[in-house]
């Protein structure tokens, strides 16, 4: 959103990329003749602030999705009878007027008469909360012994605990569960878009640079798949996953399920850029070279158009988040032990428990917060990308 | 123009001949036959199914006999008007099918008329009046709207409803209507119950029109023949009105192809949520419970209202742009 642009330096023409115009005046034409297409793309991201903070918001829920043990305050697959719905907890920093962290200890008592649990903070018992504490025993990245957490109970040995997003029906910790849904809802939307990358390319590749027949095939094919209502298919698809199956078999055809119709869109950009590139002097310049078909495409062509490739798939990850959290929500995506975002969303289905538990709700707001990270950043990537804009 | 629509109609077959392919094969892609699998629910259910009531359902469905010769039997049922008979819910399916239907199709297109009287006056305004509060908020509700799964609205509205006014805002019907005949009476009640799940489902669809337009609306600004058109003394709204937003709208034409039929796909899930009585949730139900002559049939009729989606707005596209319908000759 800048509304003052300069026109195009007339002196930074170049013959083999296209995507060197830029309306940075402030460098000097030296630099900016010199500079690789990456840098060009870079210097016009970085003035989008949006997508800069988008970006950072990120790198933490990647960080999350890497180490959710080392955010997590409890085994996120430990249930406990006795603590079930307990509502969330604030973590309060100051104590008498000193730094000291800490929460209210939660007291349930059950109703008599409606025979719910209610949880009431104590008010004199507090539990000291430290960060950087010794927790459940873990493994980083399935290689490390550890049980360092973030944050948790200051001492180790004590037998109370902190739940900042409350629990669910079972008693499990949501802030913990919350923390292990984000590695799979996040990895899912990336293996998926990776897979719909290597698709599109392949498939979009091979229709425009044939073109002919073989374009004609692959068109019919995409406007087919383009035509379906996907929505119904996934339902139908994922449904007829055998109910045997293991949490990682489930995991990959979901992705497999996914992609398949994401894959179409980022085809026909494919196509239609290798199209019109097709007659471009540069390439025919490699033809005249003796360049092979392969290194035309994969060296000369393909990079030319690497960071559209880039922001269309960033802009493809969150409608496969949100995908994968229906499908889960509805009870056909993954299913517990499992734990996604949708997994997570599935126990606030109906009325009755949000009802009685609306911070079961709350792992909506990932999702939101997450999709919306990644359309801002992604929209500020093809903004970027593109140089005549 | 004729020749344009006989040309998209004679395509018509041939995509429902594919359609009905692809789910033939969904019916059939659960392992083992569905016969079976309910035979073995009942089993475990206590109650049984006698003998000859099964044979009878395996040479109807032609169970013992290859796949084509199945498909063959199920389309031929289908093209006498046959939907067949639901096991789960022990009736046919059209009968079961009938009236959700038609809330299916009432909620579908109310969401599209509502989205479209929604986002073009906002997204007018906002390129009209480019970088002011009013396109800064737009902007910021559009985000929203589309990171927003339709779910989550639904229940968090239901959450509010509830909490604040003890309300509980599920279904189409009061229940006095629920089972009634049509009647003047219960279509004001539909009506009543209709406009939440509207909003909830048309958002994402607001947002993303909205700014179509005003991205559509921006470049046709932009052009010479507006400043023509001023300096020859038109009042700025009725030039605004007049042009650009009538060339700013062709586009928009083309989304009906995709939007039409994700609002009817869409809708699955707010209609599970809110408990609507339309055929989404009845799919779910039928897939899960393994029904699949019926979960197929309704994904037949989901492919069919998709086609017929995009038949809309080609035809519309054709009429509006004659670059569109010349192209062919």
């Amino acid at each position: 959103m800048n509304p003052a642009k300069s026109p195009p330096n007339p002196t930074t023409s170049m013959g083999s990329t296209s995507t060197t115009m830029s309306d940075d005046t402030f460098r000097d034409d030296d630099a900016f003749d010199v500079a690789p297409n990456w840098k060009l793309v870079w210097w016009r991201f970085k003035k989008h602030r949006l997508a800069l903070v988008s970006g950072v918001v990120l790198m933490v829920i990647a960080l999350i999705a890497v180490f959710p043990d080392f955010f997590s305050t409890r085994n996120p697959h430990k249930t406990s009878a006795m603590q079930s719905f307990m509502p969330t907890q604030g973590i309060h920093f100051f104590f008498e007027g000193s730094l000291i962290p800490h929460m209210d200890k939660l007291v349930g008592k059950r109703n008599s008469t409606t025979l719910k649990m209610e949880w009431k903070s104590h008010k004199t018992q507090k539990v000291p909360v430290g960060f950087f504490v010794e927790g459940y025993d873990y493994q980083i990245l399935g290689i490390i012994d550890t049980n360092i957490h973030l944050f948790g109970v200051s001492d180790p040995k004590s037998l109370q605990s902190i739940h900042l997003l409350g629990t669910d029906r079972l008693g499990r910790d949501q802030w913990s569960r919350l923390m292990h849904g984000t590695r799979v809802s996040l990895s899912i939307g990336l293996v998926a878009v990776s897979l719909s990358i290597f698709f599109g390319i392949l498939l979009g590749g091979i229709s425009g640079y044939f073109g002919g027949w073989v374009d004609m095939i692959i068109q019919r094919f995409i406007e087919i798949l383009q035509s379906l209502p996907p929505i119904p298919i996934w339902m139908a698809l994922t449904a007829s996953l055998p109910r045997d199956w293991s949490v990682e078999q489930t995991y990959f055809a979901i992705t497999i399920i996914l992609s398949m119709i994401g894959w179409t869109t980022l085809a026909r950009e494919v196509r239609g850029r290798f199209l019109s590139m097709r007659e471009e002097d540069f390439v025919m310049a490699a033809h005249l070279s003796g360049c092979s078909q392969m290194r035309i495409i994969f060296r000369h062509m393909l990079p030319t158009f690497t960071s559209h490739i880039i922001a269309t798939s960033t802009l493809a990850v969150p409608v496969m988040i949100i995908n994968e959290t229906f499908l889960s929500f509805l009870g056909l995506g993954l299913r517990p032990p499992a734990i996604s975002w949708g997994v997570l969303l599935q126990e606030a289905q109906n009325l009755q428990s949000i009802a009685l538990a609306p911070w079961l709700l709350l792992p909506g707001l990932a999702v939101i917060i997450t999709v919306l990270a990644l359309n801002i950043l992604g929209d500020g990537l093809r903004d970027a990308a593109d140089p005549y804009s | 123009m004729l020749q344009y629509i006989i040309k998209r109609l004679l395509l018509l077959p041939f995509l429902l001949f594919v359609f009905s392919i692809i789910a033939f094969i969904l019916i059939q892609a659960p392992p083992g036959d569905f016969l079976t699998s309910y035979i073995a629910e009942l089993a475990a259910s206590g109650s049984s199914i006698e003998r000859a009531q099964i044979d009878a359902l395996r040479t109807l469905y032609g169970l013992d006999q290859p796949y084509y010769i199945q498909y063959i039997k199920w389309v031929s049922r289908l093209l006498t008007g046959d939907l067949g008979f639901s096991l789960d819910w022990q009736k046919p399916i059209s009968e079961l099918i009938g009236e959700r239907l038609a809330l299916t199709l009432a909620l579908g297109i109310g969401t599209f008329i509502f989205t479209w009287m929604v986002a073009i006056p906002i997204g007018i305004l906002s390129a009209t009046k480019q970088y002011s509060f009013f396109d800064y908020f737009f902007t910021v509700f559009n985000y929203i709207g589309v990171a927003t799964p339709t779910f989550m609205t639904a229940l968090v509205l239901m959450w509010i409803a509830f909490k604040y006014y003890g309300l509980s805002i599920t279904g189409l019907f009061s229940p006095e209507y629920i089972d009634a005949t049509w009647s003047f009476d219960r279509t004001i009640d539909l009506l009543k119950h209709l406009w939440l799940p509207v909003v909830i489902l048309g958002m994402d669809g607001t947002a993303r029109l909205a700014r179509v337009m005003r991205a559509n609306l921006l470049d046709e600004l932009k052009k010479p023949y507006m400043e023509m058109a001023r300096a020859k003394g038109l009042s700025e709204w009725r030039l605004v009105m007049k042009y650009p937003v009538r060339l700013a709208l062709n586009p928009l034409v083309s989304t009906i192809g995709w939007y039409l039929p994700l609002i009817f796909s869409g809708s699955v899930i707010v209609a599970t949520v809110m408990n609507l009585p339309t055929i989404g949730p009845m799919l779910l139900r039928a897939l899960i419970s393994q029904d699949m002559y019926l979960a197929g049939t309704i994904i037949l009729i989901y492919m069919i209202l998709a086609i017929i989606g995009t038949l809309i707005s080609d035809i519309l596209l054709a009429w509006l742009d004659p670059r569109i319908r010349m192209e062919d000759n």
